[in-house]
């Protein structure tokens, strides 16, 4: 009894605020098109039955989705933003992974500690910093201009670079820090081996370090891709109007169009798209998993 | 009557009155498709240091977590003291264990853990600091009283695991490798210890060790385990002197085991014939072996004695050549191998010098033994 | 390897100055007595006067402490009993459903959350104010909370309750007087992540909130989609200074325990 009481508790809570208001959106986005005046149609009716429900919905939002291109644009272009900012982030944050795990002992725990801070502060906060750097007014324009490299100011806020800088900068820590744990994994004899059986410093790194950090690239990698996907706030505040990606969308699909139905379908759509890098992602971690056993 | 009690050596399970403690009754317990305990049955009486003895996965654990209450069987049933305890959880039995990891609650002083069962009981604060005092002076912790587990050495965790278990004055103590952790000195040490405390506080024991010298030491009466059954429950003397299978012989101790065919002699004697060419071995045995039967005889490595020349009254000699000696200080071992290439094992205290030591490698050798010395064992 | 190569120390630097040199001009600006945020004019604390009484904002920050300190108390328990479920639950029906709903929150788009909850408080006619972005929080963070304290729980010597059980405990009693404490550090882990999720959610809140509750994220994404103003720079600092001197702290903290507990099992070891 105590036991189901306590299975009950937490299930209830996650079907009823998860997996039911999910429904809802699938079921909306099957629905007709109306402007943000609920209900939608169908509804169900206990007396028609399912039968009669079901045969109501329809595809038409998703037909929709692929007749105005804005739509698989925005998907695309998201996939695309992702894609290269997830290598970015992993030239990045590669060399810094490296650098900590081959620093001193006693120094591991305060770099460990650099990398974690960011990752408390606000995520609102360190995107917002960016803003008085990039502006054509910014510091990064004005300290160009002192050093004479430049001569007008750059145009960088508002544009796709902005996007990649923010991204990179922001989810550094999620390429980081599993970098880093595979890497101190690393016993330091095995370079030393390979070395001592003929290869080169870069030889080893490229035969011996790089495979044996595999995991931690492979995990850091999709968990900056995944969130990237559906991203909204770097966007929306570095991004500018010529910046298109499926977050935000969705949320002016929402708030201006406040054409909900579409919005569901567009959610649906940007789930069945991260489904692919998500399936990959658990069975990376549960061959890690395995490995350890 | 107290003095003839005194006099009597403890043996319950001689005494056909005495009324056990625990019984096993037909026990079977399955883990799926695995059979941890094949349908047994063992009595345990008050008082007893029983030890259950065996390699890993032999069962051995499962009875004990079955007798704590983690596990239930899946047929037949475990009386204590005449009561069915089945339906019992752990935390209402009389039964306490001492954890082979020694789980000492981290978060808790050295008093907190020992006193931890005794609150649960709800019993008066003043009969809980007596006991636990008690319990700390008979383990030798006193002075350790408020340190946190991690704060005190591997003996001294030992000891409180102990005490803790011992706390609630159990009808059942049960100890899962207690001495698994320790090296090999201070193990020694804590087993004297353990009997004496088990005589102190008059507790029956029952301890699963892999260790067959700890068993021996300890326990009143060992039972060598395989395969979820008993093969033998006896006191350490009769598994050592008298094991009923080569199974047992070879568990306990070292062993030379020659195989041949029996031939009875009378009066429990036999002649057995075990290699061609040579003359039949003479063994006795209690049990009826019937002529032309495969058996093995046991001997254990210190009945046999080891001569440059053939002893005249030896009711068995063979003569070999000395394969390998291994000298371990206080005795050697002489590896001789048989003309038919089988190798006996003879072990000599060394009372002399090694200097004058009177055999060496490849010389030739007698070994000899008395017909009482081995064991015969049918098939 | 007790001195780092120059390549090494190069990419430590850069990448340390690349995560650091934003906050840090960011906090030099919020003592900027000039409006213009790019221009120095002069150091001066008015930004932080200005914001001490800018009622809005303290509104706002007062509505995102109470969401925050709500939901991650939620939050953590019910993330403990679904962890507790998950690492000792045995087998149940639904039990893949459970740990995939447990799971999927995780690597789920925040805005995809957002808009299912908000049809849902729609569908079923709740206002939308404290209490429903309260539901969303505790329903996104107690998934992080269940994962850290999952963790800690598979590491866990099951034979701990098993002594407290066999010593008389019931099974409620085991894990009140013997898991729990042990646990503790991770369920608070659980809580300040927990807690911290809470505080910096912009789109979940968006979607889930109503007119009568804006939360502090909510409050700066407007001010900031107008512009840099160094009293969001002041904000900001604030914001950058609770969380330094909270992540340090932790830290000193762990790491004195932990140096200490190796100390005595040192001593403890030698002693006999």
């Amino acid at each position: 009894m105590r036991r189901f009481v306590l299975i009950a508790i937490p299930y209830l809570w996650l079907l009823a605020l998860f997996l039911v208001p999910f429904a809802i959106v699938l079921k909306i986005s099957l629905s007709d098109a109306a402007i943000a005046r609920p209900p939608y149609f169908p509804q169900f009716d206990w007396a028609a039955g399912i039968r009669a429900f079901i045969s109501e919905l329809d595809f038409e939002n998703y037909i929709f989705l692929t007749q105005d291109d804005l739509y698989w644009k925005a998907y695309l272009s998201s996939v695309k933003i992702a894609l290269i900012s997830t290598a970015l982030t992993l030239l990045v944050g590669y060399p810094i992974a490296y650098g900590m795990a081959r620093a001193p002992q006693e120094w591991r725990a305060t770099l460990m500690m650099l990398v974690i801070l960011p990752f408390w502060t606000s995520f609102l906060i360190r995107v917002y910093a960016w803003m008085g750097i990039l502006s054509n007014e910014g510091y990064l324009n004005q300290f160009l201009m002192w050093t004479g490299l430049i001569s007008e100011p750059l145009t960088i806020l508002n544009t796709q670079t902005a996007v990649y800088i923010g991204i990179v900068y922001t989810y550094l820590p999620f390429m980081i820090l599993p970098i880093y744990s595979a890497l101190d994994r690393l016993d330091g004899s095995l370079i030393e081996a390979a070395e001592d059986l003929g290869c080169s410093r870069a030889q080893a790194f490229w035969l011996v370090t790089i495979p044996l950090s595999r995991p931690g690239i492979i995990a850091g990698c999709f968990l900056v891709m995944i969130p990237v996907i559906g991203e909204f706030v770097i966007p929306s505040l570095l991004g500018g109007s010529g910046t298109l990606m499926i977050g935000k969308v969705l949320w002016e699909e929402f708030f201006s169009n406040r054409d909900w139905p579409v919005a569901s379908a567009v959610a649906i759509v940007l789930l069945l798209i991260l489904v692919i890098p998500i399936v990959l992602f658990q069975r990376n971690q549960q061959k890690q998993a395995e490995a350890e056993q | 009557m107290g003095a003839l009690l005194n006099s009597t050596v403890f043996a319950p399970w001689d005494d056909p009155q005495a009324k056990p403690l625990i019984q096993f009754q037909n026990v079977t317990k399955r883990f799926g498709g695995f059979t941890a305990i094949d349908n047994l049955s063992i009595d345990i009486f008050e008082r007893e240091f029983f030890a259950l003895l065996g390699p890993s996965g032999c069962g051995k654990t499962t009875m004990m977590r079955m007798l704590a209450g983690f596990e239930k069987p899946t047929e037949g049933h475990i009386l204590l003291a005449g009561q069915d305890i089945d339906p019992i959880p752990p935390n209402k039995r009389a039964v306490n264990m001492m954890f082979q990891s020694y789980a000492l609650f981290p978060h808790l002083s050295v008093w907190d853990n020992i006193a931890f069962g005794l609150k649960r009981d709800k019993m008066p604060k003043r009969d809980i600091e007596e006991r636990v005092d008690e319990m700390l002076r008979l383990t030798r912790l006193e002075k350790f009283a408020s340190r946190k587990p991690h704060q005190i050495s591997g003996g001294q965790r030992q000891r409180v695991a102990l005490a803790r278990s011992l706390a609630k004055a159990p009808k059942l103590l049960l100890l899962d490798e207690p001495l698994g952790a320790l090296d090999k000195k201070l193990r020694q040490d804590t087993q004297f210890e353990l009997m004496d405390i088990q005589e102190k506080t008059g507790t029956t024991f029952v301890i699963v060790t892999h260790d067959q010298e700890e068993a021996m030491t300890v326990a009143s009466r060992v039972a060598v385990m395989d395969h979820g059954r008993i093969i033998q429950a006896d006191t350490p003397a009769r598994i050592y002197e008298t094991p009923n299978s080569v199974y047992v012989a070879d568990f306990i101790g070292d062993v030379n085991i020659i195989e041949g065919r029996a031939t009875p002699k009378g009066d429990d004697s036999y002649s057995i014939d075990w290699a061609e060419g040579q003359t039949p071995l003479q063994a006795t045995s209690s049990a009826a072996i019937e002529k032309g039967q495969k058996c093995h005889l046991a001997i254990r490595p210190e009945k046999v004695t080891i001569t440059a020349e053939r002893p005249a009254d030896a009711a068995n000699a063979v003569q070999g050549k000395v394969h390998d000696i291994a000298y371990l200080g206080n005795l050697s071992t002489y590896h001789v191998e048989l003309p038919n290439g089988t190798i006996i094992k003879a072990q000599t205290a060394n009372t002399r010098r090694i200097s004058r030591r009177s055999f060496s490698w490849e010389d030739p050798v007698w070994l000899s033994w008395t017909a009482t010395a081995g064991v015969l064992l049918a098939n | 390897m007790n001195r780092l190569s120059w390549f090494n120390a190069v990419s430590l630097t850069l990448g340390f100055a690349f995560l650091y040199i934003p906050m840090i001009i960011l906090i030099i600006f919020s003592f900027n007595e000039s409006k213009l945020v790019t221009v120095w004019a002069g150091f001066s604390t008015k930004w932080y006067g200005e914001l001490i009484h800018n009622e809005a904002f303290l509104d706002a920050a007062w509505v995102t402490v109470r969401v925050a300190v709500f939901s991650s108390t939620l939050a953590t328990i019910l993330g403990t009993m679904a962890a507790y479920v998950l690492v000792r639950g045995g087998r149940f029906f639904g039990r893949t459903l459970f740990s995939g709903m447990i799971y999927a929150p995780l690597v789920m788009p925040e805005v995809i959350t957002g808009l299912s909850l908000l049809l849902l408080f729609i569908g079923i006619g709740l206002d939308r104010g404290i209490f429903t972005i309260v539901l969303a929080h505790t329903t996104f963070s107690m998934c992080y909370v269940s994962v850290v304290v999952s963790s800690r729980l598979i590491t866990f010597d099951r034979s701990l309750e098993e002594a407290a059980l066999d010593l008389g405990c019931s099974p409620a009693q085991a894990f009140r007087l013997v898991t729990l404490p042990i646990i503790a550090p991770a369920v608070i882990s659980g809580w300040l992540l927990a807690f911290t999720l809470s505080l910096d959610d912009l789109v979940i809140a968006s979607f889930t909130s109503g007119p009568s509750a804006t939360t502090l994220p909510i409050k700066i994404f407007s001010a900031v989609r107008l512009g840099v103003s160094p009293e969001i720079n002041a904000l900001s600092t604030l914001m950058i200074a609770v969380v330094t001197i909270g992540v340090i702290t932790a830290s000193l903290v762990t790491k004195r325990a932990a140096v200490r507990q190796k100390q005595e099992e040192q001593a403890a070891a030698r002693a006999t």
